[in-house]
């Protein structure tokens, strides 16, 4: 006894001072994380002339005309129209991720049949192909089917399952659902797809809603291929539309660019605010409980 | 007598009573099952296929040939090597591209996480607040990747920044950093630091793996805090340090919007952004020489591949698993 409680006696004063210097640490790192975030969404409020040379992230006098100006972009286009393209190619992949990557992932993790273990090691193999190398050709082929300029490209490969990350994380997941369940179920008389729908899918929700938030904000940031499918103005999603900001150039679209900005990233800082212990969560499923 | 009894008691067509009836049903469950695992791995299957190994082996083959979109199919010429010739003997820009994307990779990737493994030691302990520090600390990897982010860096870092507004309070006078050819690619660096979060998410999860017991012995033996970190810490945590690195540099090599954003698609100033990717970018969709650009994707795809190789070779000898072998 006496020898645990020595330590933790002797411990207070240090541990205090470390403990504050600990607290300044953070903070100071906190302050220059937050920055960025805070600075955005004070000066999409600031008039022109504040805009310019000042690290201060409150309007001295606060403006609604960049919110109004960016969003009516031009005579022909309107941030409106970018944010319905942005969020009905979302939701299509949210829906499109989480039927084939949990339908993926049941075979993967509880049906026995001959060659799981090549194909399982296979995704896994494509979980490390950068998609870049594949853009060209699948782009040839897009353009083949007559798809590019829709968003048919960017949908019609989540229904296939090719998103190996979330396939990934639910084989993770399944693998802690009890096996006796699917027992159970199997000697009431389920087959496979009993099990599946009457075991597995309910019991799946938390890595279907991880799925969900993840393959929403991906989508959402997403650049690289809704710049290469989506080339003209009527399909262009927010980051698209966020680009023409750099092609006006000019002082005057700095505060428009800004108040954009903040209005591209609210959703997926709602998603985050409603979410946040999903997120953490998924990336440990994946990242640790291999 | 039983023997005499039993086929007229066995009708045709219905499975016999005993030891084959408890395995028959079994098999068919067997087969039942082996063919449910396809059904329900069809889509991946399909996927696989037309997704990934088709476009795979038609880039293979566009890399040798001198494919642009523009022209029909039965104009595309063969030429050999070539492409991956022009790549390394004529084409500056490809070993520029090689040498900017190296330099991001090998100063941000430890940067990123230095920082994610520093701040995860300061929170590790569980005391009020910490979950709301790890979220906000979490929060700029959601957002990070973002066009708009990649704005707001541009404003923050041009001439009349906030940046250069903070230095201005210490008398130093700025420059327009996404400007100077010197630094741009420095700007794209600090974007990519700033997203430590998700690997200190990761870190933070280790490090509670890390048995206190370990650092109580080594305390009463007289470790210090330094040593204690290189002792203890830092080989617990080597297989999450694996994980963090291999994924942060794959990542890493494959950086584009920012680059992107900040310079206006031209790599620039001076090339002094020009990504692979954004050069591959560039002579695919904008050049439309998708022969050459299937020779640059190749080329990424092999490099990537070998860098991965050299991680799993040469973690063998600083990677430390706690149930591993001889431990």
């Amino acid at each position: 006894m006496t020898t645990t409680t020595a330590p933790t006696t002797a411990a207070p004063a240090r541990g205090r001072l470390s403990g504050v210097v600990r607290i300044v640490v953070l903070v100071a790192v906190l302050a220059v994380v937050l920055y960025p975030l805070l600075w955005v969404l004070g000066s999409s409020l600031k008039s022109p002339t504040e805009l310019g040379r000042n690290i201060s992230i409150w309007p001295t006098d606060v403006t609604w005309s960049n919110y109004t100006e960016g969003w009516n972009f031009s005579e022909s286009l309107s941030f409106g129209r970018f944010f319905l393209n942005s969020t009905l190619i979302a939701l299509a992949t949210v829906v499109a991720n989480g039927v084939s990557c949990l339908v993926t992932a049941y075979a993967f993790a509880r049906l026995r049949f001959r060659g799981r273990g090549v194909w399982f090691a296979v995704m896994i193999g494509t979980l490390l192909l950068p998609g870049h190398v594949l853009v060209i050709p699948q782009y040839v082929l897009f353009e083949a089917f007559g798809w590019v300029d829709s968003p048919l490209p960017l949908i019609i490969p989540k229904l296939l399952a090719t998103e190996a990350f979330f396939v990934f994380l639910m084989v993770q997941f399944m693998r802690g659902i009890p096996r006796d369940l699917d027992d159970a179920a199997r000697i009431d008389g389920c087959t496979p797809y009993g099990v599946f729908r009457h075991v597995i899918l309910p019991l799946s929700r938390p890595a279907l809603v991880t799925t969900a938030i993840f393959s929403f904000i991906w989508t959402w940031n997403d650049f690289f291929t809704q710049l290469v499918y989506l080339p003209s103005p009527d399909s262009y999603t927010v980051p698209i539309g966020l680009r023409l900001f750099i092609d006006s150039g000019g002082q005057t679209s700095i505060g428009p660019m800004l108040a954009m900005s903040v209005l591209s990233l609210a959703p997926v800082f709602l998603f985050f605010l409603a979410f946040q212990r999903f997120l953490v969560q998924g990336i440990n499923t994946t990242g640790l409980k291999g | 007598m039983a023997v005499s009894t039993a086929p007229p008691t066995r009708p045709a067509g219905r499975p016999r009573p005993g030891a084959p009836a408890r395995t028959r049903p079994a098999d068919a469950r067997r087969r039942a099952e082996g063919r449910a695992g396809y059904v329900f791995l069809t889509p991946w299957l399909l996927g696989l296929m037309a997704i990934t190994a088709v476009p795979m082996l038609l880039s293979l083959y566009l890399s040798f040939t001198d494919f642009d979109v523009l022209s029909d199919w039965d104009q595309i010429n063969w030429v050999g090597f070539a492409n991956y010739e022009r790549m390394f003997t004529q084409d500056p820009v490809f070993w520029k591209s090689v040498g900017v994307t190296l330099t991001f990779a090998l100063i941000a990737v430890p940067l990123k996480l230095a920082a994610a493994l520093g701040v995860a030691m300061l929170l590790n302990r569980e005391r009020r607040g910490t979950g709301l520090f790890r979220a906000l600390f979490y929060l700029p990897s959601l957002l990070g990747g973002s066009v708009a982010l990649a704005l707001v860096w541009r404003a923050i870092f041009s001439r009349d920044g906030s940046f250069n507004a903070f230095l201005d309070v210490f008398g130093i006078t700025g420059q327009p950093w996404v400007n100077d050819p010197d630094w741009a690619l420095e700007t794209l660096m600090v974007l990519a630091i700033w997203q430590f979060g998700a690997p200190m998410v990761i870190f933070l999860a280790g490090l509670k793996q890390v048995p206190a017991e370990l650092y109580e012995a080594a305390e009463v033996d007289g470790a210090g805090p330094v040593r204690r970190f290189w002792h203890i810490t830092l080989p617990m945590l080597s297989p999450v340090i694996f994980f963090n690195l291999v994924l942060e540099t794959i990542n890493g090599f494959q950086g584009f919007t920012s680059a992107y954003v900040v310079s206006d698609g031209t790599g620039g100033p001076v090339g002094s952004t020009m990504l692979y990717t954004l050069h591959l970018y560039t002579q695919g969709f904008t050049e439309f020489k998708m022969g050459y650009a299937s020779a640059l994707a190749w080329v990424f795809l092999l490099a990537i591949g070998a860098i991965t190789a050299l991680f799993f070779s040469t973690g063998r000898f600083w990677v430390h698993y706690a149930d591993g072998d001889g431990k």
